[in-house]
C-alpha cells in the first residue's frame, strides 16, 4: 500500500478550564482533555470519517491539525513533515493543500462578501501573481463544477440557500487544488434531501480530482455513504477504527454498537419492529 | 463568460440604503442637516456685514434698532455689541460641525483601530488594552478638558484635543465587543484556516462587518460632540472671541433676553436644535436600515 498523506500520532489537546469546585480566591484550572491521544493514518484519495457523539473532540482534532487549535503534544506528519513544529511560512505554503468546510454554511461566508470574492479569497492568498481576469475566470469555473451557475457570482451570500451556501464553501475549499479537505459536519445542518446532494457533489469531486477527505460528522448514515473507513471517537478517544463495513456491521466496541443502534430506520415498519425486539429484551431482564 | 449575463448581487449595502430611505424621519433629517450645511458655506456671500464687524449704529440699542430686518442687512438682527447676528450664526455652525465632526472622526479611527485590535488579538494584550480604557473612563472629562483650557489657552485645537482624547473610550469598548463576536465566526476562521494573515483578517473581514455599528455610532456621536463644545462655550470655554459657537451665541442670547431681544437666543437655537435633530434622525434611521434584526 502507498504511504499515507497525513498520519497523526498520538495527537493530545488539552484546554485549560476553571476548576469551580475547587473554590479560593485564584481561580484554579483543571484540563479538559478534549483529544486525548489520537493516531490515525490517511490514504491519499481516501475518505476517512470520524464520528462520535457532541464534546467528543472531532471538531477539536481537526482544527489541531491545521493548527487553528494548538495541539498540547503529538504529531502530524503531512508528507514527510510534522504539520505542528514547522514554522509559520511553511505552514502557510502547507495550507493550499489542506482546506475545510464548515458546518454552518451561512456563518462561514462573510455577509460583505460577494459569492466570487469568497471563492476567490484562497487565490488572493496563495497565489498573488495571479491578474484579476485569470482569477475570475477560474472562479467562475469552479462555481459550475460545484453546480451552481457562474452568473451568480456577484451576488451576496444571503440571496442563496443553505445548500447553495455549502457549495459556495466547497468551491471556496477546492479552488487551491487542495490533496486533503477537511469537512466538520458539512451537511449537518442542511435538509435531508439537501444533505444527499451536497454528500453526493463531494463524492463525485473526490473521484474526478483524488482528494482525500476527512469527514466528521455526528450521524453515522451519512457516514456510511461517504467514508472508506470510520473511525469512532469517544471522550478525545478512538475506540474504534475500520473499513465502513467493519464498523457498521459488526461494531466491536459497546460505544460504537449504541451508536448504530441509533441510527433510525427509514422504514416506520421495521422501525417498529425493532423497537419490538428492544422491549422484549428489556422484558426479558 | 458573457459580463452582460452577470447578475448583479445585492449587498447588504444597498439593502441597508433602501430601507433608509423608507424612512420619513430620516430622509428629512439628512434633507435639514444638507440645508443647514449648504446654508453655513454659502450663507456668508448674501451677508453685508462680516461676523467681527461692529455697527456702531446700532451698537446699545440692539432692542430697538439692532431687530431682524432687510433694510439694515442685519438679517437676523444684531448681538449687543451691534455685531451682524446672521454672519456669526454661520460663523458659528461652522465651527459646532467641525467640532463635531473632526471629534467625532478622531473617536471612529482610534476608537475602531484600538477595539478591533484589542479584541482580536486576545489574550493580555486585550487585558491590558482595555484596563487602560477603564482607567482613562474613570477620569471626569469635563474637569480635564475644562483644565486643559485653562492652562494652554482656548483655541480651537485644543477643544478637538480635548474631546478626542476621550470620545473613542465608549466607541473602542463597542468595537471590541463587536469584534469578539466576529471572531469566532465561521468565516473567520475559515480565512484563518487558508492562511490569511492577520491584519488582512481584520482589514478584509472584521472592519467591514463592523461598519453597519460604527456609522451608526458615529452620526450619534456628532451630536453628543457638539453639545459638549457647546457645554465648554456655554460657560465660556470655548473658541477664542471674536469667533463663536453655538453655544457661546445661545448663552449670550440666553444672557440678554430680558432686553427684548429674544432673536439673539432663538437664531442660535434653531440651528442648534434643527441640527441635533437631524443628527438624531439620521442614527436612527441607519440603526434601523442596518441592524434590522435588532428592532
Amino acid at each position: 500500500m502507498s504511504e499515507p498523506i497525513l498520519s497523526v500520532r498520538n495527537m493530545k489537546v488539552w484546554f485549560d478550564v476553571r476548576d469551580d469546585a475547587a473554590g479560593g480566591i485564584f481561580p484554579k484550572t483543571k484540563k479538559l482533555k478534549a483529544v486525548d491521544g489520537v493516531s490515525f493514518d490517511l490514504m491519499p484519495g481516501e475518505t476517512l470519517g470520524i464520528v462520535g457523539e457532541s464534546g467528543c473532540g472531532k471538531s477539536t482534532l481537526a482544527r489541531s491539525i491545521i493548527r487553528l487549535v494548538k495541539a498540547t503534544s503529538g504529531e502530524a506528519i503531512w508528507m514527510g513533515r510534522d504539520l505542528l513544529t514547522m514554522s509559520d511560512s511553511d505552514m502557510l505554503t502547507v495550507r493550499k493543500d489542506i482546506q475545510m468546510i464548515f458546518q454552518d454554511p451561512l456563518a462561514s461566508l462573510n455577509p460583505r462578501m460577494t459569492c466570487g470574492e469568497i471563492i476567490a479569497e484562497p487565490l488572493k492568498t496563495h497565489s498573488k501573481g495571479m491578474g484579476k481576469a485569470e482569477r475570475r475566470e477560474k472562479v467562475s469555473a469552479m462555481l459550475e463544477k460545484v453546480g451552481m451557475d457562474p452568473s451568480h457570482i456577484n451576488r451576496y451570500p444571503h440571496e442563496f440557500s443553505g445548500g447553495q451556501c455549502q457549495r459556495i464553501g466547497i468551491a471556496r475549499a477546492l479552488i487551491t487544488n487542495p490533496k486533503l479537505i477537511i469537512c466538520d459536519e458539512p451537511v449537518s445542518a442542511l435538509d435531508v434531501s439537501v444533505q444527499a446532494q451536497v454528500v453526493n457533489l463531494l463524492m463525485a469531486l473526490q473521484k474526478e480530482l483524488g482528494i482525500s477527505l476527512l469527514f466528521i460528522a455526528h450521524d453515522l448514515s451519512v457516514v456510511k455513504h461517504i467514508s472508506d473507513r470510520i473511525m469512532v471517537l469517544y471522550f478525545g478517544n478512538v475506540v474504534e477504527i475500520g473499513t465502513s463495513k467493519q464498523v457498521i456491521e459488526a461494531p466491536q466496541h459497546a460505544y460504537t454498537q449504541k451508536l448504530i443502534a441509533s441510527i433510525p430506520i427509514p422504514d416506520p415498519r421495521k422501525e417498529m419492529a425493532r423497537r419490538e425486539v428492544r422491549r422484549a429484551k428489556r422484558a426479558a431482564k | 463568460m458573457n459580463t452582460e449575463t452577470v447578475i448583479k448581487g445585492r449587498s447588504l449595502w444597498s439593502d441597508a440604503r433602501r430601507r433608509f430611505f423608507q424612512n420619513k424621519a430620516a430622509v428629512a433629517g439628512v434633507i435639514a442637516l444638507t440645508c443647514i450645511v449648504l446654508i453655513s458655506f454659502i450663507g456668508p456671500y448674501f451677508a453685508v456685514w462680516s461676523f467681527e464687524e461692529i455697527d456702531w449704529d446700532t451698537m446699545g440699542s440692539a432692542a430697538t434698532l439692532g431687530k431682524p430686518s432687510f433694510a439694515s442687512g442685519h438679517f437676523f438682527g444684531t448681538d449687543d455689541l451691534g455685531r451682524d447676528l446672521y454672519s456669526r450664526v454661520l460663523q458659528g455652525t461652522r465651527v459646532s460641525l467641525k467640532v463635531g465632526i473632526i471629534g467625532a472622526g478622531i473617536a471612529v479611527i482610534v476608537g475602531t483601530v484600538y477595539g478591533t485590535v484589542a479584541g482580536y488579538v486576545g489574550g493580555s494584550t486585550d487585558q491590558i488594552m482595555m484596563r487602560i480604557v477603564d482607567v482613562l473612563m474613570s477620569i471626569p472629562f469635563m474637569f480635564v478638558l475644562i483644565l486643559l483650557l485653562v492652562i494652554f489657552g482656548r483655541s480651537e485645537t485644543m477643544i478637538f484635543i480635548g474631546i478626542g482624547m476621550f470620545a473613542w473610550l465608549d466607541m473602542s469598548r463597542i468595537v471590541r465587543g463587536q469584534t469578539l463576536t466576529l471572531k469566532n465566526k465561521e468565516f473567520v476562521e475559515a480565512a484563518r484556516a487558508t492562511g490569511v494573515s492577520t491584519p488582512t483578517i481584520i482589514r478584509r473581514h472584521i472592519v467591514p462587518n463592523l461598519l453597519g455599528i460604527v456609522a451608526i455610532y458615529a452620526t450619534l456621536l456628532v451630536p453628543a460632540m457638539i453639545l459638549t463644545e457647546s457645554f465648554i462655550s456655554f460657560l465660556g470655554l470655548g473658541v477664542q472671541e471674536p469667533k463663536t459657537s453655538w453655544g457661546a451665541l445661545i448663552s449670550e442670547g440666553a444672557g440678554t433676553i430680558r432686553y427684548d431681544t429674544e432673536w439673539q437666543l432663538l437664531f442660535p437655537l434653531a440651528f442648534f436644535v434643527i441640527t441635533l435633530f437631524s443628527f438624531f434622525f439620521i442614527g436612527d434611521g441607519l440603526r434601523d436600515a442596518l441592524d434590522p434584526k435588532d428592532r
